[in-house]
């Protein structure tokens, strides 16, 4: 009696450390459900549930234009998400559009330069700088709650990503 | 029931002894404990003491580090801020909120922002560390060195030390 009661209990957590095990890298690796709220990003994501998948962040293929959520530089617990606008060698324009001279800063090697697309309510790399690669959690690929937003993100309202070098010369 | 064939069973074992191992190591490697080999001189004379000789193996503490809390003088890896591939091992100088004499960072006295710490490497001179790249946010924390688990004669426990003259300026002037 007590040795199957035992027996039962020793298979019940050895099932439950193998699915907590699997359920961590499914999450770790593969992809994460994200509720997002906050005026940073709207009018692309207000108080969506998204789904961040992590492949691309581990293989490094995170692109310019993409959504992100990063861990914040200031407190880790916290997440932000934002777009990425820049990547390791790129020029940011950092003045507003209205100022006459325009500044300039180069994002420095293996960090991304992060902005909202709502630019008048988000605090991000125009306050804080860039930052570093390794705080990036998972790229945004799906908005699933509420229903009527599903689909996958739209492109940037902002017009801030450069493309090319030739770009960012001629303006 | 089909009689199995024992080249069958096998494979069956194998693919679901499989499906339990590769997580749970990788969980373990992520959540508890992770072995790393140290190269480079930056943290001589404490890890890899000779030159030329055997990397030191070091046993990362990744459960003490879930909540991103760690003590001056602990050694820690962290993800390099310069090249997401690479970990570095450091030593913490800084904490948040603490001021810093630098050396030969660009300004000579440094308060540590919020959410970042301030490491240095133990090899003054030979280590790239935040008197080159500044202070480094908490988030990039990877793990806490706790043990020295090889080369055998060198097994032991590592204890959170500050080098000399390298406490923070405001828990001096408390002092006084």
């Amino acid at each position: 009696m007590f040795r199957r009661v035992l027996g039962k209990t020793l298979r019940f957590v050895g099932y439950t450390i193998q699915y907590g095990c699997i359920v961590h890298c499914a999450f770790e690796y593969i992809g994460e459900f994200v509720v997002c709220f906050g005026p940073s990003m709207e009018p692309t994501i207000v108080n969506n549930v998204v789904f961040s998948e992590r492949i691309s962040r581990h293989l490094y293929k995170i692109q310019k234009g993409d959504i992100v959520i990063a861990k914040s530089p200031f407190d880790p617990h916290v997440n932000i998400c934002k777009r990425v606008i820049g990547l390791e060698g790129d020029k940011i324009c950092t003045s507003s559009p209205s100022d006459f001279f325009k500044t300039h800063t180069y994002v420095p090697l293996g960090h991304v330069w992060l902005e909202g697309d709502n630019h008048m309510n988000s605090t991000d790399s125009r306050n804080y700088g860039p930052i570093p690669y390794a705080l990036i959690r998972g790229r945004v690929c799906l908005k699933l709650w509420p229903l009527r937003s599903f689909g996958t993100l739209s492109e940037s309202p902002t017009k801030r990503i450069i493309k090319a070098q030739s770009d960012s010369d001629s303006d | 029931m089909a009689q199995q064939t024992p080249g069958r069973r096998c494979i069956r074992a194998f693919i679901s002894g499989f499906f339990v191992a590769v997580p749970v190591t990788v969980t373990v490697l992520d959540k508890l404990a992770y072995v790393a080999r140290v190269e480079g001189a930056s943290m001589q004379p404490f890890l890899n003491p000779d030159v030329g000789g055997q990397c030191d193996v070091v046993l990362l503490n990744r459960w003490s580090v879930r909540n991103y809390q760690v003590q001056r003088g602990d050694i820690v890896s962290v993800v390099s801020p310069k090249n997401p591939k690479q970990k570095i091992i450091k030593r913490v100088i800084g904490l948040e909120g603490d001021f810093i004499r630098t050396l030969g960072y660009k300004n000579q006295y440094v308060r540590v922002p919020d959410g970042h710490f301030w490491i240095e490497g133990d090899h003054r001179g030979h280590s790239l560390d935040s008197n080159s790249f500044g202070p480094v946010s908490v988030g990039l924390l990877h793990g806490r060195a706790s043990h020295i688990i090889w080369p055998p004669n060198r097994w032991q426990r590592i204890k959170p030390s500050l080098p000399p003259n390298r406490e923070p300026l405001n828990a001096e002037e408390e002092d006084e």
